[in-house]
């Protein structure tokens, strides 16, 4: 059935933790015959599998589109969350992209802020807050003006669409070494401060973000561009110095507070 | 029972100004004495929970995922359609409306679907004052391309992520609501009951999945903007988590299902390689505007592609379809592909895939232009297969990808049960037997942010605000239900996983029940479902528990009702005797291979209800009415 089959072993160091209480520790799982053509998860699957039937519990992770897009995955393997490859979701990782004999080690993405539910899986909703604090902009349904009425530069909506394209997994606060959410609130600020129609609440915006950051126990920005290093959609870390602009701007400038 | 649409009378564009007048309205003063549930947040619930708290109602919104904005709608990659004629190229409201009820195959209420095609105009100019960075052409006006089954350049998008900016709109507005308080937010909760009192919908049972708990929720109205059920074939195109649970719990409460088997079949994703395989990924239909669908002339031709001469090679829908090419609507493009592959012509491992080729766009356009518009695609497809497109064509072939029967609803979206009103792909009615492309995100924002705002407060016009609390005795009988079953599936301790239970349910809705069916296939797998359902609820096996995070034990639900909805999907396939869209009875077909409609004996939704563990459901008609377009034998010669 499967082209060229090539199976692999390997050894899985597995992150397990019962609840938010629990101390957690490390759990060792030999693997068989790994198919090289499967992705990272679908290995996961197949080790849940087996555990299952040995009458074992498996290893609970987050995962829903399996299709790089709804930033639901995401784990720390060998030390990278998402893992090695650039520019990919968890859920893409293929595992052609081990060798035989391989020794794999797998965390949750920590932070201060994500708090571990179980094992691989994180409580990443002090994101949504962030995003309740101004991560939108303030229209009702009704009465917009027609799609056409103003006109974006082809340039501008691109770059916006670069910010936009953020899934929300928070893989960038678990690289970064103060656990910031900095490239996460900076990708919503660029996406809507770009645009004409996000200007009027700009300065508001700015400064209620970074505000609930600040509540929700995530770090700030140190420039260690280990983010941008992470980022599954290559978010830009020249959207942090724009959010910065914004920050400072708001905070001199504008009448919030 | 009579199942009344409730379309209202009048010419066809003018029902839904007129009825809009005629709904009553809530006054603004009494509307935060009502309490509305929303269960799901994709673009039918995020939208349908923001407006409905603009408004001024409290709303409860419940998700399965950790956080809202993940929900599948935000897969979505082509588009989003809509009759602004901005291209000039004789696009209107009427060829909008005209096109969907054709591409449907004649199988949808034309008043639904006038009123998409109306509202089409409004969400675009929404959701560019949300922020959403569309497309845009140099001189900074908003872009368009064609998509399958049109021929107008009618569909808007933001990349190859159209869906996932239109849901992180959504999502941005439902945020902005819950800060206000408006809207409270239970992510990680899954609907595992509808409570009814007096016969209307009151309330549901959530269960936390993180403590296990269950949940008490009473509200006045209830809106189920659930996805739909494509994963009852296993593999699917759908996210792990969509399930047919909410729906099918509705049903089991009176709601009726309607035209369970009209699911779609999406022509382009990347083949099945192995039994671990969790999903089919889909490869935006977009690619077709560029990409030429062929095979190899001689069946069983091994041949490397290139290594194919342009005259040995096939290119099987330009030459049955010389007017819509590679772009006709998604059914007739996957049935195509299934008989090319079962006359032997597939190519790769399987022999289940067809190329789609893009050197001839690549010379053409060059290959910075081709990257500009389907860069992100390609990368995709070159990870998952190790294949590199812009050196060798794709290898694509159909999977299941939609559903377009849903729990029936009238014009007003609420279903049979007063009080439940059903957006988005949960519901069943807009896009008849197939839906066309880029038509999905439409009908989720029209149902969300224009349809329900009007009509759900004609509802609450009539009901006594906060009548029923959670002490009410129904609410304790259904989380008495729901306990009861998740406590049976935890003390089987079988010795077959749940995906195993699943996987081969899949195969058998995928052989019987999928691209093409016929009555003896489908009676053979109604007996097959029986029978493992049968075998699943002896011997399957459920670890951990029911009071922590139990991934195993949610997927069990989820394929315990799939194993009984199957059975009704096939019901409904095998009673009607046609061939209609994504419905092909290989019995009816004309002698050129394509469907054979019969709107004598069918041209009407097929609504079930259930009546009871092991009885057969009873079936109600809807007629469909056609005084506006004359229904004709589709074609796209």
């Amino acid at each position: 059935m499967t082209q060229g089959t090539e199976t692999i072993d390997i050894t899985l160091k597995v992150w397990r933790q019962k609840g938010p209480e629990d101390r957690g520790r490390f759990e060792t799982i030999e693997v068989k015959d790994v198919e090289t053509h499967m992705s990272f998860l679908e290995m996961l699957d197949v080790v849940n599998e087996r555990l299952t039937l040995e009458g074992k519990e498996p290893i609970e992770f987050d995962s829903d589109c399996r299709e790089g897009i709804c930033g639901m995955c995401g784990a720390v393997v060998n030390g990278i969350p998402h893992g090695p490859e650039k520019a990919m979701t968890l859920c893409q990782l293929h595992m052609r992209k081990f060798e035989d004999g391989d020794t794999i080690v797998v965390e949750p993405l920590r932070a201060r802020a994500f708090k571990v539910v179980k094992d691989l899986i994180v409580d990443r909703s002090p994101l949504d807050k962030i995003i309740q604090a101004g991560g939108y902009i303030s229209v009702n349904v009704g009465g917009a003006p027609d799609a056409n009425a103003i006109p974006i530069s082809q340039e501008l909506a691109e770059k916006a669409m670069d910010a936009a394209a953020c899934i929300g997994c928070g893989a960038c606060v678990a690289a970064c070494p103060n656990a910031s959410a900095m490239l996460f609130v900076s990708a919503k600020v660029s996406h809507l401060t770009l645009l004409p129609q996000g200007k009027p609440e700009a300065a508001r915006r700015a400064i209620g973000m970074v505000r609930a950051m600040d509540a929700c126990g995530f770090g700030n920005c140190s420039n260690e561009r280990e983010c941008e290093a992470v980022c599954p959609k290559e978010i830009k870390i020249t959207n942090i110095a724009r959010l910065n602009r914004e920050f400072i701007k708001a905070a001199l400038f504008s009448m919030e507070k | 029972m009579k199942l009344d649409a409730r379309i209202p009378s009048g010419p066809l564009a003018e029902k839904w100004d007129k009825h809009r007048f005629d709904l009553k309205l809530v006054n603004p003063a009494n509307k935060k004495k009502y309490h509305i549930i929303v269960v799901g947040t994709g673009l039918a619930g995020s939208s349908a929970s923001a407006s409905l708290a603009e408004l001024g109602y409290n709303v409860k919104t419940f998700c399965l995922q950790d956080s809202p904005r993940r929900a599948h709608s935000i897969a979505a990659q082509g588009g989003i359609n809509a009759a602004k004629n901005y291209p000039n190229d004789g696009d209107s409201i009427w060829r909008l409306f005209y096109d969907t009820i054709k591409g449907g195959d004649y199988r949808s209420r034309e008043a639904n679907v006038y009123r998409l095609a109306q509202i089409s105009n409004h969400i675009i100019d929404h959701c560019v004052a949300q922020g959403i960075p569309f497309a845009r052409e140099y001189g900074g006006l908003l872009a368009n391309r064609s998509f399958g089954g049109a021929q107008v350049s009618r569909t808007f998008y933001a990349r190859g992520q159209t869906g996932q900016q239109l849901l992180l709109g959504a999502y941005s507005s439902l945020s902005r609501q819950i800060a206000t308080g408006r809207v409270r937010m239970f992510p990680r909760r899954e609907m595992v009951n509808l409570v009814l009192v007096k016969g209307e919908a009151k309330g549901i049972v959530a269960r936390n999945l993180i403590t296990g708990a269950f949940e008490l929720h009473e509200a006045d109205a209830v809106i189920l903007a659930t996805g739909g059920y494509g994963n009852v074939f296993y593999l699917s195109t759908n996210a792990a988590s969509c399930n047919v649970g909410a729906a099918f719990r509705a049903y089991k409460k009176g709601a009726m299902f309607a035209n369970p088997c009209f699911s779609q079949i999406h022509p382009t994703c990347i083949p099945h390689t192995g039994e671990y395989q969790s999903k089919l990924t889909l490869m935006s239909e977009s690619l077709r505007n560029d990409g030429r669908v062929w095979v190899p002339k001689k069946p069983g031709d091994t041949r490397p592609p290139e290594e194919i001469p342009e005259q040995e090679r096939d290119y099987f829908l330009e030459r049955r379809y010389p007017s819509f090419g590679n772009l006709v609507p998604r059914d007739v493009a996957s049935r195509a592909t299934k008989v090319e592959c079962d006359s032997g012509k597939g190519v790769g491992p399987t022999g289940y895939a067809v190329y789609l080729d893009f050197r001839d766009a690549i010379k053409r356009d060059g290959r910075e232009v081709i990257q500009r518009k389907y860069g992100n695609l390609f990368d995709m497809y070159k990870n998952i297969t190790d294949a590199d497109p812009y050196e060798r064509p794709m290898m694509i072939y159909p999977a299941t990808h939609y559903t377009m029967g849903g729990l029936w609803v009238d014009y007003n979206l609420m279903s049979t049960i007063p009080g439940l009103f059903v957006l988005g792909e949960a519901n069943f009615s807009d896009h008849g037997a197939n839906r066309l492309g880029a038509s999905a995100l439409m009908q989720g924002l029209a149902d969300g942010y224009f349809v329900i705002p009007y009509t759900i407060g004609g509802y609450l016009a009539d009901v006594t605000p906060s009548e029923v609390g959670t002490d009410h005795p129904a609410f304790e009988e259904a989380a008495k239900e729901a306990e009861a079953r998740i406590k049976k599936l935890l003390s089987i301790k079988g010795g077959r996983t749940v995906s195993s239970f699943h996987r081969q349910l899949g195969e058998i809705m995928w052989e019987y029940c999928g691209m093409t069916r016929n009555e003896s296939g489908l009676k053979k797998a109604i007996a097959m479902i029986q029978e493992l359902r049968e075998e699943f609820w002896e011997n399957v096996i459920v670890p951990g528990s029911d009071w922590d995070y139990n991934l195993s034990l949610q997927k069990a639900c989820r394929v315990a009702d799939f194993l009984e909805f199957a059975e009704l999907m096939a019901r409904d396939a095998l009673t009607r005797k046609e061939s209609c869209g994504g419905h092909f009875r290989e019995e009816f077909q004309t002698e050129e291979g394509e469907a054979l409609r019969d709107d004598q004996n069918y041209c009407h939704v097929a609504a079930w209800e259930y009546q009871g563990e092991d009885k057969e459901p009873t079936l109600y008609t809807e007629p469909l009415v056609f005084e506006n377009v004359q229904p004709s034998q589709r074609s796209y010669k």
